[in-house]
This record gives structure tokens, sequence and C-alpha cells, in this order.
């Protein structure tokens, strides 16, 4: 069951004015914001329908990010877990990540909305690296918030973005993570709004933050289906996995595959982060989606050892595909995603991000347990790659041994 | 209950309010976060005796993303003191200010709540507004309708980036009075008072006769004044808390709102 349509789909199209998914989404902001997320709507669907404005992102993908980034079949790994394993190489991509996707997109639209700055929050830091490198490369401003305990576990990363000319400012307010560095680039944003674009790095905040940096992931999954279809001799991959924090690289893959294909979606959260099988239907960030809270409302605090999923809610779609069966949610533990991390790099040469690390552990443990059939084709989004990880994963590691 | 922007009706907040500007009075709304100590109820009633012609009582939420550094804390400190929405609305049962009360909150913790549930506990506590800041008006009317089946004022945000129609699709939409962004920013102390808050106040007035009043990045006495040369009233929040969490207590607090008065009524 294949087609060829892709955007006009059942399951992930287009929101409309609201920006609802389902029940999912809207546009929860201070008035102070709204104009400013009512002009970028209008921005982004002008621009997104002009064939110049997407040849030039096109071009950019392929000439300066690296895309098509490959799909690589697993043979080691594969063996092992007796099925077809295989990877979209996100990790390829220019500054290691899928981030560069929708950071190239939103560039170019705040460049073509007049906006001379670039704000951004950052988890991990690939966000903000991506960001740093867009601002770098279309001569722009840009400010990164990053709470101060992921500053300290991805230390590489914030050099990495002053190489790149950003500012990077530690947030001190909560539990100094991703949540936190969102509350600072809105707090930001509001003051800034005339000047400034707030490059969002994910499937989330207020209207139409989700559905366009969906659109700008999409790239992924188009490419994926394709590329997939030339492995298989036609056929779909049986299983489609990818981690979820916010989820972008998640929603970019299944947008591929939610209405093309009848491939099984499977987003893999953190298991001290997972907002759908754990949380409950609130608004946090200027949308309405799953949260993790406590019985009067407040926002609890997520845990996870990757700074990148370290996010007390998703992206308002997810909430809707999970709602509507079309993708499953599921969740991995820190110390299988750490055996996972080893897994790959030993078994196939590749390191994985400790976000994309999520994704490879859940398939190795459905495969130990019969839930992936033997021979099952598997493709698994790799989000980005784990050279920012090492330190880290060296520190927890020497500290057992 | 229609969602659509019903014919403005004014109940009992904006009643009162427009009683007290009718009469020649500017409109005083000082704000605190409720729970901060021991002493908040107190601090409510020193409010009172010193000239508020209502208060804006802060419900504190784990996310405050359009409050800066000094509300941030004072939510921050109420919550670890085990303050929650229920718990607040129950200590305000038990006073009587003697002027209206309008809660400030987040959406999340309405929505947690239930609407129809948290407006009628609000009712009972003696709550006749509410102000949620991350509820514009294309999100409200769920709210809104609960609220106004409860007699409690949905009071809705106009800001300085707002459009003119925008403008008056608020001011339909909105009870109570309306609150009338001074700036581009988050809550906080300015040492000047930007250009904005008049402006804002201006635009807004010329379009409706439901009491304006300019809140966000109102600092003193004189910013006060200066406010109220085309506002009906301001809302001070940042400059009052601060005071409280350097241990002002209510003695502190009602010195610096009576000066908040008596700065606009000599204007």
């Amino acid at each position: 069951m294949t087609t060829d349509t892709t955007t006009t789909g059942a399951f992930m199209g287009d929101p409309g004015p609201t920006g609802r998914f389902g029940e999912f989404g809207g546009r929860y902001v201070p008035e102070s914001l709204v104009p400013a997320c009512i002009e970028l709507e209008a921005a982004f669907r002008d621009a997104w329908a002009d064939p110049s404005f997407r040849a030039e992102l096109d071009g950019i993908l392929r000439n300066y990010g690296g895309r098509p980034t490959p799909v690589t079949e697993c043979g080691r790994l594969s063996e092992q877990l007796g099925i077809r394993l295989f990877l979209k190489r996100e990790d390829l991509a220019h500054t290691g990540s899928h981030k560069l996707n929708n950071v190239i997109g939103q560039g170019l639209l705040a460049r073509r909305m007049g906006k001379r700055k670039l704000i951004a929050e950052t988890g991990a830091g690939q966000h903000g690296v991506a960001t740093a490198t867009a601002a770098a490369l279309f001569g722009m401003e840009c400010i990164v918030y990053m709470g101060e305990v992921d500053t300290q576990r991805q230390e590489l990363n914030v050099f990495r973005m002053e190489l790149l000319g950003a500012t990077v400012v530690p947030v001190t307010a909560g539990s100094r993570t991703l949540k936190d560095a969102v509350n600072e680039a809105l707090r930001a944003w509001v003051a800034s709004v005339d000047d400034t674009h707030y490059c969002l790095g994910s499937v989330m905040g207020p209207h139409p933050y989700p559905w366009m940096v969906r659109e700008f992931q999409s790239v992924i999954g188009e490419e994926a289906r394709e590329q997939c279809r030339i492995l298989l001799d036609g056929a779909d991959p049986d299983v489609v996995v990818a981690c979820a924090g916010g989820g972008s690289n998640a929603a970019g893959i299944f947008a591929g595959f939610a209405d093309a294909t009848g491939s099984e979606l499977v987003a893999v959260e953190a298991s001290g982060g997972a907002a759908v099988t754990t949380g409950i239907p609130g608004i946090l960030h200027g949308m309405r989606s799953a949260l993790i809270q406590d019985d009067a409302g407040q926002i609890l605090e997520a845990e996870s050892i990757s700074a990148g999923l370290d996010y007390p809610g998703i992206g308002p779609e997810h909430a809707h595909l999970a709602d509507l069966g079309r993708a499953r949610y599921v969740s991995a533990g820190d110390e299988a995603v750490l055996e996972a991390f080893q897994l790959l790099a030993r078994t196939e040469g590749i390191l994985p991000a400790l976000e994309s690390a999520h994704a490879i552990a859940w398939v190795a443990a459905a495969a130990a347990s019969g839930e992936l059939a033997p021979g099952a084709t598997v493709l698994v989004n790799l989000s980005g790659r784990g050279d920012k990880d090492v330190a880290q994963v060296r520190d927890i590691l020497r500290g057992r041994s | 209950m229609s969602t659509s922007p019903a014919v403005h009706t004014a109940g009992t907040l904006e009643s009162a309010l427009r009683a007290r500007r009718d009469a020649g009075h500017k409109l005083l709304v000082p704000y605190i976060t409720a729970g901060l100590d021991d002493e908040w109820l107190l601090v409510l009633e020193a409010l009172a005796g010193a000239g508020a012609d209502a208060i804006e009582v802060g419900v504190p939420f784990s996310d405050p993303m359009i409050d800066g550094s000094v509300i941030q804390e004072s939510s921050l400190r109420a919550l670890s003191r085990g303050t929650t929405p229920d718990g607040v609305l129950a200590d305000l049962s038990r006073v009587d200010v003697g002027v209206p009360i309008v809660v400030m909150t987040y959406y999340n913790l309405i929505y947690r709540a239930g609407h129809a549930r948290i407006a009628g506990s609000m009712h009972q506590s003696g709550v006749s507004g509410a102000i949620i800041p991350d509820l514009p008006l294309e999100e409200v009317g769920p709210w809104a309708d609960a609220a106004d089946a409860e007699d409690v004022a949905t009071v809705l945000l106009v800001a300085p980036s707002t459009p003119e129609e925008r403008i008056e699709a608020i001011c339909q939409r909105t009870r109570g009075f309306v609150y009338a962004v001074g700036r581009m920013g988050v809550t906080g102390e300015q040492a000047v008072l930007a250009d904005s808050a008049r402006e804002v106040a201006g635009r807004i007035q010329a379009i409706t006769d439901v009491p304006v009043c300019v809140g966000i990045g109102v600092s003193n006495p004189e910013q006060a004044a200066t406010v109220c040369e085309v506002a009906d009233g301001v809302v001070v929040g940042s400059a009052l808390v601060r005071r409280l969490l350097e241990g002002g207590g209510p003695d502190g607090a009602a010195e610096f709102v009576g000066s908040l008065r008596a700065a606009i009524d000599k204007g």
C-alpha cells in the first residue's frame, strides 16, 4: 500500500489557522506575542508555497548541509538482532544532527521577514549549534538560551556555539534544563520581537511552530521512504522508529510514512520524560499537549541521561498521533540507552547521539523479546552523532570500573 | 454558551471599578504572590487599607513565562511552601478585605482543575476576576464562558504590539477591565517608564469605555502618576513583591502602596 501523496493526508496534515492537531496544539501565548505568531504563520504559508523559497532551501541543504543523507543497512547488528535494520543517517548532516534542516528553513524565513537576529533554546546543544551555524551562514546575530545544567554536561557544544559567533546565556531558573531554556527564550522574544526571530528547535510551542518545524523536517521522511523503496524492492519498512523529546526528528521521519505507507511508527521517549505514556493533557510553552505534571498542574522536571530528551512535554502532533493510534509511544531507560550506545559503536562503527540511542535501545529490546518479528524490516532515524556525548559516557563508564 | 464575542456586560468587578472611576478616582491595583509567607493575608489587608481599589493575587505556577526575575523568585518561594490553587482559594474564602480580588495565574492550573470547578471555587472564595496571560483571545472561549457563569471577570490583555482591530475584539470579550501591557517585555521594575505605556493606554481608551489599567514596567509613584495621566489606573507588581521578598511585610507593603495612592491622587 504505497502512494505518492505525502502532505495532504489524514494523519499529518495542515493544522489550519488555529493550529490544532485534534484536541492538541493551539497558540497559548501572551498577547504581546500573538501578533508575531500570526505574522510568522502568514510568512511561512507564503514562503512554503513559493517555489523559489523551496528551491533555495533545497539548494542549501544539498550543497551546504550534505543532503540527502544516506540510509545505511546495518549488517552485523541486523544479524545479531535477527532483523533487517536500516539507519537514516542524520548524524552525517552538517553540524551532526537533523537540527540543520529546521534552522536553515527558519533562517531563510527570518531573512525573508526582515529579522536580523535569531534566538534559540537548546537542550543537548545540537539545536543551539545548528542555529549558531545558520546565523553565521546568513550573517545574523544569535543568542542561545541553555539550562545551566546542560551547559555543564554539554560543555563542548557551548564552545562550538561561541566559536560560531553566538552568545550562550546559561539559564539558572527552575530545573536549569531544556524547559527553563524555552521559558527564557520566550521571555527574551517578548522583549525583542520587532527585529528578532525565535528559532524554536522542535515541533512544539505555539502555532505555527509545531507544524512549520515538522514541515522543515519532513525532508527526512521523504528521502527515507524513497531510499527504502530502492533497498526493499519497492516495499516500505515494517517499522519506523525515532527517539522523541520535543519530537522533531520523529515528526520529520513520520511525515514521510504516516499517510503514504502502512509502516508502523514507533517513537521512543526517555523513561524519565515520557510525556505521552505518563503525561496528562495540559498547556505549556504555547501549546496544549501531553505534559508531565502534578495534581495541581505544576510542571514536573524530566530526568534523562540525554539533555535533548530532558523535557516534560512533547509536540502536540505526537499527542494527536498517539490518540489516533497511528504512532506508538514507548520509552527507554538510561541503562538500556548506554548499552545501545556501545552496541552500535562496536557492531557498526557508529557513535549515536544519546538521544538517538534511545531508538536503538528500543529496537534491541523489541528484537530480543520477539515484539519485532524475526526478519522484520526496521528503519531507525539516527538523528545525531554521539561525539558530543563521549565525555559524559566516559565519565559514567569509568565511574563504574 | 456561545464562544463568540458576546455583548459586553459589566459584572461585579467592572461595576466596582467603574464606580470608583466615575467618582473621579484613579484605580490602583497592587499585585502580590499568594502563599509567599505566613503573612500574605495580612499583606492583603494592609494593601486594602493603604488605598488599593482591587488586588491582584498571583497563584504561583512552575513555569511563569511572562514574569521576570522578581515574580519568578516569589513564585518559586511560594511553591516551595506547598502553595496550591485550591489552598489559595481556601485562604481567600476566609478573609474579606473590602476590595475586589482578581486572581492572576497561568492557564495550565485552570485547565488542570477544570474550568467550571475552579470558576465556582473562585466565586465561592469571593474572587471577582481572573487574569490568565497565556490565554489569548482566540483560546479564551471555554474558560471565559465558565467564568461568566460564575461572575468571575476574565480580564484580557492588550499589548503595544496589538493591532487596532484586535484591540476592539479584545475589548468586546474582556470583563472587569482591560489590562494594558505597558511595555514589550516580561514583568519587572524599570528605571524609566516606556513610552509605550501611555501610548497603549491611549489607543485602548479611544476604543472602549471599559476601565483600562496599565501594568508591566510600572515601578514607582512617579511612573504610576505619569501613566494615570492617560489610563484609568495602574497595576504594580514586581516593585511591591521585591519589597516583600526583602522582608518589608505588611507595613512595608502599606507604605509603598500608600505612596502610589498619594502620587496618582495628586495627578
